[in-house]
């Protein structure tokens, strides 16, 4: 076994140094001759550096980020065969990368940059040894600018005559904003002009390039219906929304208990079975917010059976499987009902049916569920509730701040048929029930 | 009384004050500039302008000196000249009449109402002027404070008698025998020079360790040789204490502490200038004041909205050409244009033998800005021009970046430089570099020469050195 170290190869363009941008290996990997070592970004375009020989990578020379210097060392490899077998061996290895078009090294400047920045002629370098194109992404060659002009240190004043001054005043523009072309990095009529036809160019950090690929992306199936219906919903329905922050830390013990002996016919329970059996208590005193409204006919249509849509994130996009029937199903059938079309809808085996006929809806992101959200109604039904994350936070009881697991209801309705005030009954009563999980269970 | 009403009222004509009425009346805006005394300002009155005509007058009357002393080295000789200092002086009031006629008829052409009197604020939007025929109220929607500066009165030595400002030294008609000038700044070692060309005794007493402390000691040096040989005694590091209470001579400490006596038929107070702003109703605003001059932002804006201030009494560097930009800019801004002050550099000249010239940074004022730099100084003993005129004296110093090439700063000292300083202020300004001022033809035979010389020198390629 020998040693090899792997220089950084003159990547063209006559620089002296390239930024680290990409590792491909790593210590200890294994690799194959011509497999890719590491990406480096010239100011014109990103190379990537191939391996010359195959062999197991033992070090590596430098960091993301870092600059190198043509010919410093970039990696080690261990190599087979006789010792000896030293650094000077890159150089007769290169003639063995006979330069195929595919490796033509020049970048091709953005289009509309290239007539703007400074008129160079074409570099006329040879293609650089060991080196590939930068894989095109979506046909758009990763280039940055053209501009070899050093670049001001912060703070200080653009170098540009006066007229250049006077011009980029009157057009509003801060001449800041431009690195020029010219000799010292003078700011010239041409990168004005330039400036004013192709407007800012974005401050380029070190490592970061500029990207301008766009990718079009049809709308179709499942993602064009939740459009339509979002759109539909947010455009016709006055949502109003109340948060309200409620004290489960009770119903918390409550439901660690019961998962304490988990059978069959008694699933993990998780919290939304509580908030449905809650659900069914308040709206059997206000059922006029568990109704779908047609507003085209103007008749509110007040359902006796409450259909809880679960809003579930699946593979393809949002659905809403429904529990049908949460007023005629105990804590544990709504458990199992709730974990039965959840999964039905994320393997996507759930039926049409399953999938129509809500109420009333929940939305929950469970730990992602933020501090306060603002649920869009599913139309037509009047009211939705929105469940935010669980969290410890410290409550003043009285006389200290003791730690509560607080978790936060976001709920909208459909404030054309929903008054505020009957908002934030039925928001009071969930809050009261949950809090008091003994009365869900309890009929008064 | 009369009320104007105007949408930019001046206050002072000196450059900074008649430029920008000048230019706000060829932007079609309604003007009206208030002045106390006579229209130019210090700098046409008693300042730039009369002072040059004195130091011709001495050059000239030095030239022919020289001649009649057998001293030129080209066979020139002459009886010995005379010089009557009242004709030179009614000379130089001559060209001051018709520089203030002249910029009196530039601001009637461009419409400029001219009030004559002292203005008062009101409020700031209002300005008394009191006028021969009594007071007029100015009601204007910009003003613009260009009321100049003044010289410092040292207490101890107060105008008057003997002791003399530099607005009395320009109207004297008699060369003293003997004239102590207390201030070896630029405006001292000017007056001073002078009048040691026309036969004074001078003596320069200066409390600091170096004449013209502005600009650094190799520019400053052969001004230094030069006074030595004129037979200008100069004082470093002595104080002025008074006058002796006939009035004949100057009491200093010197540098040593101790005191002493100088004969004195004059003396020369140039100690610096202060802002003019006494009686100006500046108790009226509420303006950000620098230290005594009137703080402005870079469009010339005072922390009061409507209220500009250009030229000297907004600090420093206290120079004529700093105002007239400055009032350009303001009349500009009034007319609603976008300006902003965006000046690479001030050139600061003094007409000093030899003159010096300054544009942008020193060597070390460029290497405290941390600023890597490559120099080059050529000296005018190699430049065919400089011989020819019998001015071999001095050189031309170029400061540069070292990296980019970028020209930082152009000095120069040497006879007749003062002249060169718009190409250095044009180099600067422009954005040269080193490549920029070599790659140009200068004119052949000519002290420019020396500029291009200076800036292949730093380039490590001079040719004729």
């Amino acid at each position: 076994m020998a040693e090899r170290i792997i220089k950084l190869p003159d990547v063209g363009e006559g620089i002296a140094e390239a930024e680290l941008v990409e590792w491909h290996v790593k210590i200890g990997d294994i690799i194959r001759e011509d497999d890719l070592l590491a990406a480096v970004m010239t100011d014109k375009a990103t190379v990537e550096i191939p391996s010359p020989v195959d062999g197991e990578v033992t070090w590596i020379g430098a960091e993301i980020g870092d600059t190198v210097a043509i010919g410093s060392a970039l990696v080690k490899l261990k190599v087979a065969g006789a010792a000896g077998a030293e650094e000077p061996a890159a150089e007769p290895e290169a003639p063995k990368e006979a330069p195929t078009p595919a490796s033509k090294p020049v970048a091709v400047p953005e289009a509309p940059a290239a007539k703007a920045e400074a008129p160079k002629p074409a570099p006329t370098v040879e293609p650089p040894k060991a080196m590939t194109v930068p894989k095109p992404t979506r046909g758009v060659v990763q280039a940055t600018a053209q501009n070899t002009a050093p670049r001001r240190a912060p703070g200080e004043k653009p170098l540009a005559s006066p007229a250049v001054r006077l011009k980029a005043r009157e057009a509003g523009i801060d001449l800041r904003q431009l690195s020029g072309t010219g000799p010292a990095g003078r700011i010239l009529h041409e990168d004005l002009d330039a400036f004013l036809l192709r407007g800012p160019e974005a401050e380029r950090a070190p490592g970061l390039s500029q990207k301008s690929a766009v990718t079009d992306i049809k709308v179709v199936g499942l993602r064009r219906r939740i459009a339509e219906k979002m759109a539909l919903s947010k455009s016709r329905i006055p949502h109003i929304t109340i948060v309200e922050e409620i004290n489960v830390t009770p119903l918390e013990d409550l439901r660690a208990t019961l998962n304490k002996k988990p059978a069959p016919e008694r699933p993990k329970l998780t919290l939304l079975p509580f908030l449905m059996r809650a659900m069914v208590k308040a709206i059997s005193e206000q059922p006029n917010l568990n109704a779908l409204y047609d507003d085209d006919a103007g008749i509110i249509h007040q359902h006796a059976g409450i259909h809880i849509g679960i809003a579930t994130q699946t593979p393809t996009g949002l659905m809403v499987p429904v529990v049908k029937h949460a007023e005629a199903r105990d804590i544990w059938g709504c458990g199992i009902e709730l974990n039965r079309i959840t999964e039905r809808a994320r393997d996507g085996s759930a039926t049409r049916d399953e999938l129509t006929g809500s109420t009333i809806t929940i939305t929950s992101l469970g730990a992602l569920g933020g501090i306060a959200t603002t649920p869009v109604i599913n139309h037509p039904e009047v009211a939705i509730i929105g469940v935010n994350k669980m969290m410890i936070r410290p409550v003043w009881d009285g006389t200290t701040f003791v730690p509560r697991k607080m978790m936060n209801l976001s709920s909208s309705f459909d404030h054309r048929v929903v008054d505020g005030w009957d908002a934030a009954v039925f928001v009071q009563r969930l809050k009261e029930l949950l809090e008091n999980p003994a009365t869900l269970f309890i009929d008064v | 009384m009369t009320e104007i009403t105007c949408k930019l009222l001046v206050i002072g004509a000196g450059p900074g004050g008649y430029v920008c009425a000048i230019r706000a009346g060829q932007l079609g805006l309604d003007t009206v500039i208030v002045e106390s005394t006579k229209l130019g300002g210090s700098c046409l009155n008693v300042g730039c302008i009369p002072s040059k005509a004195m130091i011709h007058v001495a050059e000239e009357f030095e030239k022919a000196a020289h001649a009649a002393a057998g001293k030129t080295p080209f066979g020139l000789t002459a009886s010995a000249p005379k010089l009557d200092l009242k004709q030179a002086v009614a000379w130089k009031d001559g060209i001051v009449q018709r520089l203030n006629n002249g910029v009196a008829a530039l601001l009637r052409k461009s419409k400029v109402k001219i009030v004559h009197g002292r203005a008062r604020f009101r409020d700031g939007k209002t300005v008394i002027v009191e006028t021969e025929t009594g007071p007029r109220t100015i009601k204007a929607e910009t003003i613009v404070i260009a009321t100049g500066s003044a010289p410092v009165e040292l207490p101890f030595l107060p105008f008057g008698g003997n002791v003399i400002s530099s607005t009395g030294a320009l109207a004297l008609t008699e060369v003293p025998r003997r004239l102590a000038v207390v201030g070896g700044g630029y405006i001292g070692l000017e007056l001073g020079t002078a009048f040691a060309k026309l036969g004074a005794k001078v003596t320069v007493v200066e409390a600091q360790a170096g004449i013209l402390p502005l600009y650094d000691t190799e520019l400053t040096a052969p001004v230094a040789r030069h006074l030595a040989a004129l037979g200008v005694e100069v004082l470093l590091g002595a104080k002025a204490r008074g006058m002796t209470p006939k009035g004949d001579a100057l009491l200093i400490e010197t540098a040593g502490g101790e005191e002493k006596r100088i004969e004195a038929d004059k003396v020369l107070v140039t100690v610096g200038r202060a802002p003019v702003t006494a009686g100006l109703g500046l108790e009226e605003l509420v303006l950000d004041m620098d230290g005594r001059f009137i703080r402005i932002g870079e469009r010339c804006e005072t922390s009061m909205r409507g209220i500009h201030a250009i030229g000297d009494v907004t600090g420093e560097p206290m120079l004529a050409h700093r105002a007239m930009a400055q009032g350009e800019m303001v009349a500009e801004i009034a007319a609603g244009l976008a300006r902003a002050w965006d000046k690479r550099c001030i050139p600061a000249v003094c007409f000093t033998d030899p003159e010096i010239v300054s544009v942008g940074l020193s060597p070390e004022e460029a290497r405290k800005a941390g600023i890597e730099i490559k120099t080059g100084k050529f000296p005018f003993a190699a430049n065919g021009r400089a011989m020819t005129r019998h001015g071999e004296e001095g050189f031309v110093r170029i400061v540069a970046q070292a990296q980019t090439q970028l020209v930082l700063g152009v000095q120069a000292v040497g006879q007749g430089v003062s002249e060169l300083s718009s190409a250095f202020g044009l180099a600067i300004e422009m954005g040269a570099t080193l490549e920029d001022i070599a790659g140009t033809i200068h004119a052949h035979p000519t002290l420019g020469e020396a500029v291009q010389e200076a800036a292949l020198m730093a380039l490590g390629h001079a040719i004729h050195i």
